[in-house]
């Protein structure tokens, strides 16, 4: 079990308009074809808000999930998954909060299905309505700081660059990016999409990143219950090592050991 | 008879059927479900008296597991 104490020893917890939260990965519940094995994965990340889809009523796996969640008393943070214009993604918001009194959105307006890379477009004028109608925004979108800083100047919650395009697997493409993201936000930036394994994770929070969100890396890892607990120690070392100071990077050698 | 769209699938439903009437026929006026009636959210509070008009177009959705 890893302390989930801060850099200083103290509490460190993420907060997201005015809500706190001690667990810094959030964990999704899609990818999993077993809720018995997402449970197990659920707990060993100490996830306390997770993400579900909203879908058609008579469409396969609508059952449990819920059950399970409200079981485990982790937070909803319903996604707009699949949509494809802001109109959609606005309406799947409001049935949402409707269907799970909730008005955390992840907001996810896809550009295509090969790529499933946000419209930023689309993004953006999904963020202003749903900030409008009262909607705490968590936007996801791709590792553009211009686009980051928009979202943010929208009224957003959070902003969730991504490290490579979801369920890749490929870790994050371009980490000078994210840094540029984090040193100019006032709102928690959450590294979501794009992370393979726990080194991923790890190096999010060394880019200063506030919080991982993460799915089919767990979900779809041969043993889901493991790499939950590897993601949530390599949040925990990342966020340690992002406020330790590590040492600049050298061309050369320079001995440890005094010369003899 | 009027014929409607439920989760695009076709019914024929008696006129004047309210949308808690068809919620409750189908067995979806549970708790986690919304509903949108051509394109706008029609909520818990109003499903009792808002009547199904010939061709609308009703969404019932559910959470469900995704990232």
């Amino acid at each position: 079990m890893v302390e989930q104490h801060g850099p200083n020893g103290s509490e460190d917890p993420l907060v997201i308009a005015g809500h706190k939260l001690s667990s810094r990965l959030i964990m999704g519940t899609g990818g999993s074809g077993n809720l018995s094995v997402l449970e197990r994965a659920l707990a060993a990340s100490g996830t306390e808000l997770t993400t579900v889809a909203m879908r058609r009523a008579d469409a396969e796996g609508g059952s449990g999930v819920l059950d399970l969640l409200r079981r485990m008393d982790i937070e909803l943070l319903p996604n707009t998954a699949g949509c494809r214009s802001a109109a959609e993604a606005v309406l799947t918001a409001r049935l949402a909060r409707e269907a799970l009194g909730t008005s955390w959105v992840k907001l996810e307006v896809h550009a295509d299905d090969r790529t499933l890379l946000p419209d930023p477009h689309e993004t953006l004028d999904a963020a202003e309505q749903l900030v409008g109608d009262g909607f705490t925004v968590f936007a996801y979108t791709n590792d553009d700081p211009v686009l980051a800083l928009r979202l943010e100047e929208a009224g957003c919650a959070a902003v969730m660059p991504l490290g490579s395009p979801i369920g890749t697997g490929l870790g994050i493409r371009n980490p000078h990016n994210i840094e540029l993201i984090v040193a100019r936000a006032q709102v928690p930036i959450i590294l979501d999409a794009g992370i393979g394994t726990a080194s991923d994770a790890a190096l999010a929070m060394e880019l200063g990143c506030d919080a991982v969100l993460l799915s089919s890396a767990v979900t779809r890892a041969q043993d889901p219950e493991r790499m939950a607990a590897a993601m949530r120690s390599a949040v925990h070392a990342g966020r340690l090592a992002s406020h330790a100071g590590r040492i600049p990077q050298r061309f050369w050698a320079e001995a440890s050991s005094p010369p003899r | 008879m009027i014929s409607v769209l439920v989760n695009a699938e076709e019914r024929r439903i008696r006129e004047g059927t309210t949308l808690e009437r068809l919620l409750t026929d189908l067995g979806k006026a549970h708790s986690g479900i919304a509903v949108a009636m051509d394109g706008e959210v029609v909520s818990r509070a109003d499903w009792p008296s808002k009547e199904l008009s010939q061709g609308a177009r009703v969404e019932i959705l559910t959470a469900v597991q995704g990232g």
